[in-house]
């Protein structure tokens, strides 16, 4: 189905399933430990062996000498493979680094052996054994440093420009030019990266945990070298992703080699120290933004540079690119330069680009408002633009940020907030409350599914969509219930194989409008079957309550079924509506925190996100969705950071006692308001993605919130307590 | 994890001799540090006997009016004791800012005064560490030090005790109490019972060989304000930057012991002495030959401000206890 027109009046729009706060369909199987994980697939095929991964223990150089021999000869091992007996070994289109590194090194913890044995702890105690060789080499660990050898790079619309930036800054009675870091970040999912493979006649399965099983599928062909044909992933239950699973690593490649080396099907999983040199990260960045403003609070002018580093071959941290659309200014620059690093391979995480851009841009604005004398909230309305501003002639499909402002200064109760800082006191604690807006795209992307009616009236959703703690299921089922009027009961979801029609898959918030869209699609195709079969007229054919209803008849769909199952494959394809018009979701963020006068501890004490993201499909797990991203906002302001060693080339902090993400204890209330207003330009679902928003701003926030109960600006990110002690207000 | 062969012991005496005439042998209780520690092969026991089954479980009172708590105490019985709450509040405060409910309920007391640091490069065995490879250098010195120490520390390791309970345990004066391998007890004093790194990190306390902790002995109560403050970045489940564990008795007089600072528990004569001065005294004291890292030379000023808070909550507490 091609989607190249807005949306009409639609079967979804009678919101019978879709918009309704369903339960998660498999959430009985979740919370019962029924839903088994990758690591967990004991059942799909017998006999499987363990393989425990070795990473190198420099950054750069190479292995001068590997000895295997006391590892070969440890209790229970099967094979060990290494480069030099993988055989020769392709690299994946999305991969920048070899997932298995060997005699050259690329960075720390890449991957240069897998150890078989017939358990787990005998897997792990021979790879043990196995110490090393290495010839170090100097490498570029320090962003800072590598700074000024930065270029534009070759790819990824590095710059922008628009008006005469220059000019329009230089007359601007009101400046601002600050600079301002963010650090490499984890993922930190729940499940760490695990794979089962198992190979027959040629062909490989892999069992795994991957957001984006077409582009899996593809990776592995070609590393391997295998027609894509004699490749099969299958990835039903994700624990979480967060962008660390969009691409092949290593656990999936190394399970695949070792289980061809031993002949017999090998489980790998990533251990958790591993994962955070071993896969990718979020890069860290320094940012350089520069606003000049009219005295009224009118922005003349936005330059916002961005540079960040990454291995050879590796691509940048796009933190300019929502500065592009998020407010009106005659002037405009945008200029994004990459660096070499010799660290891990940094790669995209939850709203890459957006949520580190806007940690920089959404302070610089606060930072502005308090030089205009003006409120943040009425300064970010006063510049809001119903075009893309570098595009003049080219509209947002739908922008309600306005909105979202007000209502959400409103609830919050902003009009208590001082505007001079550290003027609130409650007990031993400093009080603020800060505001950031939130601006994500909405990215279209084609995406098929397959529907069968079966003869005992089961609709059976096949796509290879994942679902990674998303809901992806949930509205799949709610969206095919909606088309075909059948209960939710009557319809099976089953996702994440790559034998089913290749999907959008999970990743940058464009899942659940695509991944939908491409179910409609093919649910389209499966009433007119139905219609067919019941020589009923199409055009006036109303599904519901698991009748068809046309002219004066009203037939069960049961009648349908029985005469033989029904198929129907389709996807949704885009035409060029998303060049037409700009989409985007929006969002107001809210955050009022305390600071502890004597020890400059931080803790948030509440929240509140208003989105703007066309429809809701299901507002239950939407809302899940929103403040999921909302504490990862709060990590990524107070506390989360790889810390870099600078001499030796790693991410230090390699665990997660280390690496610190937010508990429940420091996430004590969080709201979320949806405006849902479809967007007929998104899709048939009229609907946009929502996973990425909820992040997008929520940082700066809380940034902007401990400013204003302190005073001490921190550009600096994490805004942790030694950034603020020196300063604190007596 | 290397093989291993285990073996439950029948009494502490036996549990001493046979660790002492055992190569490589270790105690195992709660496991809550030991199996973390032995799947990463930064401990490689040959032989772990378990001692759960001692009965050295409860916490009983001395004739002199203190507590005596048996090694194998789990941190979450002691916090919730009736009298700890009571008359060691302290203690209790401190047993709940560290780790997790879940961790709580398997850890010892024993254990938790014998855990190991969590300075980052002791937990990478690729790297340089003298705590865990003798001689082999310190990764930490130059690298990342945010969490590490600035007293008491050596040019051979900078790592901090990550313990709150032995803080507290600290300030009260706590016993250690043994059995060694002779099947004869003795009593050391915390202050006495870790080892500052000096040349030779990796012995951290002065157990002999075999030597089994039976029980930690707490004087008389105190009285006094008691106050636990650990000050951290995230609100629950993290290792300190700093904590202050003090008695504050109304005259001002106390004593005071600082965690996230150095290799033990932090506590100095002269620091008790400048109590009734104020938190900036106080803490002069125990940071007294400080060698900060650039990355933790901010816990000197906060150390500071902790103490001081500290100072002002006891007063505040003995105000609302004069005035009720």
């Amino acid at each position: 189905m091609k989607f190249d027109a807005p949306a009409t009046t639609n079967p979804i729009d009678r919101q019978r399933f879709i918009g309704q706060p369903l339960d998660r369909i498999e959430g009985q199987l979740k919370v019962t430990g029924s839903a088994p994980y990758a690591y967990e697939r004991h059942e799909v095929v017998p006999d499987q062996a363990y393989g425990y991964i070795i990473g190198a223990g420099i950054a750069k150089g190479r292995i001068k000498a590997m000895d295997l021999d006391a590892a070969r000869a440890a209790p229970g091992v099967l094979g060990i493979v290494t480069a030099a007996n993988a055989g020769k070994l392709g690299k994946g289109k999305r991969n920048t680094a070899r997932l298995l590194g060997g005699p050259e090194i690329e960075h720390y913890d890449q991957a240069i052996a897998i150890v078989v044995a017939e358990s787990f702890e005998m897997a792990r105690a021979a790879a043990l054994l196995i110490r090393p060789d290495y010839e170090a080499q100097p490498g570029q660990f320090d962003l800072a440093a590598a700074q000024e050898r930065a270029v534009k790079p070759e790819s990824g619309d590095p710059d922008s420009g628009f008006g005469d930036f220059a000019r329009d800054y230089a007359q601007a009675p009101v400046t601002l030019d600050e600079t301002y870091t963010t650090p490499d970040q984890s993922h930190a999912m729940m499940e760490p990266h695990a794979s089962i493979a198992a190979w027959k006649d040629g062909a490989v399965t892999i069992w795994t945990s991957n957001q984006m099983i077409a582009w899996g599928k593809a990776d592995v062909a070609e590393t391997l070298g295998l027609p894509p044909e004699k490749v099969r992933l299958d990835s039903p239950y994700v624990g979480g992703g967060f962008g660390g699973k969009l691409f092949l690593r290593a656990d999936c490649i190394l399970a695949a080699l070792a289980a061809r080396e031993v002949g017999r099907p090998v489980k790998v999983a990533l251990t958790r120290p591993m994962i955070f040199n071993n896969t990718t990260h979020r890069p860290a960045t320094r940012q350089r933004i520069r606003l000049g403003a009219a005295p009224d609070g009118r922005l003349l002018a936005i330059a916002h540079e961005s540079w960040s580093g990454n291995l050879p071959g590796g691509a940048t941290e796009t933190a300019v690119h929502q500065t592009r659309l998020l407010y009106a200014a005659p002037g405009r620059l945008t200029r994004t330069r990459l660096a070499r690093l010799d660290l891990p391979e940094g790669n995209a995480m939850r709203a890459p680009g957006e949520a580190s851009g806007l940690m920089a841009l959404e302070v610089a604005m606060d930072e502005m408002a308090e030089r205009l004398g003006m409120d943040p909230v009425q300064f970010r309305i006063l510049n809001d633009t119903r075009v893309d501003p570098e595009n003049p002639g080219r509209p947002f499909s739908q922008r309600h940020l306005v909105e979202c402002l007000k209502r959400g200064a409103q609830r919050f109760g902003w009009a208590q907030r001082q505007a001079k800082p550290g003027q609130r006191r409650e007990g031993g604690a400093f009080i603020g409350l800060g505001v950031a807006a939130g601006i994500r795209n909405n990215l279209l992307t084609k995406s098929a599914a397959r529907v069968r009616l079966t003869r005992d009236c089961r609709l059976i959703v096949e796509t290879d969509m994942t679902d990674i703690g998303t809901g992806s299921y949930t509205i799949i089922a709610q969206t095919a219930a909606e088309m075909l009027g059948l209960p939710m009961a009557q319809v099976e979801v089953r996702l994440g194989d790559s034998d089913s029609p290749v999907s959008a898959g999970s990743g940058g918030q464009w899942g659940a409008n695509n991944a939908t869209a491409g179910v409609y699609a093919a649910c389209v195709g499966l009433r007119q079957l139905i219609v067919a079969r019941l020589g009923l007229n199409e055009a006036d054919a109303v599904f519901a309550d698991g009748r068809v209803q046309s002219g004066g008849n009203r037939t069960a769909l049961a009648q349908a079924a029985r005469q033989g199952e029904l198929v129907a494959e389709d996807g949704i394809e885009y035409g060029d509506l998303a060049e037409r018009y700009q989409q985007s979701t929006f969002a107001a963020h809210f955050a009022e925190v305390s600071v502890d006068a004597a020890t400059a501890e931080i803790r948030v004490r509440r929240m509140l996100a208003v989105c703007d993201a066309g429809r809701i499909l299901n507002p239950k797990s939407a809302r899940s969705q929103v403040i999921g991203a909302m504490t990862m906002g709060v990590g990524a302001a107070l506390m989360e950071e790889l810390a870099v060693d600078h001499q030796r080339g790693y991410f230090a902090n390699h665990d997660l006692a280390g690496y610190e993400v937010p508990v429940h204890a420091d996430i004590p209330h969080q709201e979320v308001v949806f405006l849902d207003e479809p967007d007929p330009l998104s899709s048939p679902m009229k609907a946009k993605g929502v996973g990425e928003l909820g992040l997008c701003g929520a940082a700066a926030a809380v940034a902007n919130a401990v400013y204003n109960a302190t005073g001490v600006r921190v550009r600096d990110y994490p805004v942790t307590l030694d950034k603020l002690l020196a300063a604190m207000p007596a | 994890m290397k093989a291993f062969t285990y073996s439950r012991a029948s009494s502490p005496a036996e549990a001493a001799a046979e660790a002492a005439a055992t190569p490589n042998a270790k105690f195992i209780a709660g496991g809550t540090n030991l199996l973390d520690l032995m799947k990463l092969q930064i401990e490689t026991p040959a032989h772990l006997i378990d001692v759960n089954g001692l009965g050295l479980d409860s916490i009983e009172p001395t004739p002199e009016g203190g507590l005596r708590i048996g090694a194998l105490v789990r941190n979450t019985d002691l916090a919730a004791d009736a009298r700890v709450r009571r008359d060691y509040a302290l203690l209790s405060r401190a047993l709940l800012a560290g780790a997790s409910g879940q961790l709580r309920n398997k850890a010892t007391t024993a254990g938790n005064l014998l855990q190991r640091t969590r300075c980052v490069y002791f937990y990478d065995p690729r790297q340089p560490c003298n705590k865990r490879a003798p001689g082999s250098g310190c990764a930490a010195m130059g690298g990342v030090a945010r969490q590490l120490g600035l007293v008491g520390v050596s040019e051979s390791c900078i790592a901090t005790h990550p313990s709150d309970m032995a803080v507290a345990m600290m300030a009260l004066d706590a016993v250690v109490e043994t059995i060694g391998a002779d099947g004869i007890s003795r009593r050391i004093a915390l202050q006495d019972f870790y080892r500052l790194p000096g040349e030779t990190p990796q012995i951290e306390h002065d157990l002999r060989p075999g030597e089994l902790i039976q029980a930690v002995i707490l004087p008389p109560p105190l009285g006094g304000a008691q106050i636990y403050r650990k000050v951290r970045d995230r609100a629950s489940y993290a290792f300190a930057l700093v904590t202050v564990a003090a008695v504050i008795q109304p005259d001002g007089s106390g004593r005071l012991a600082a965690g996230g600072i150095a290799p033990r528990p932090w506590r100095v004569e002269a620091a008790d002495a400048a109590l009734p001065q104020g938190g900036a005294e106080v803490s002069a004291a125990l940071l007294d030959g400080a060698r900060p890292r650039p990355d933790n030379a901010f816990k000197q000023p906060l150390l500071a401000r902790t103490i001081t808070a500290a100072l002002a909550q006891a007063r505040e507490m003995q105000g609302k206890e004069m005035m009720s």
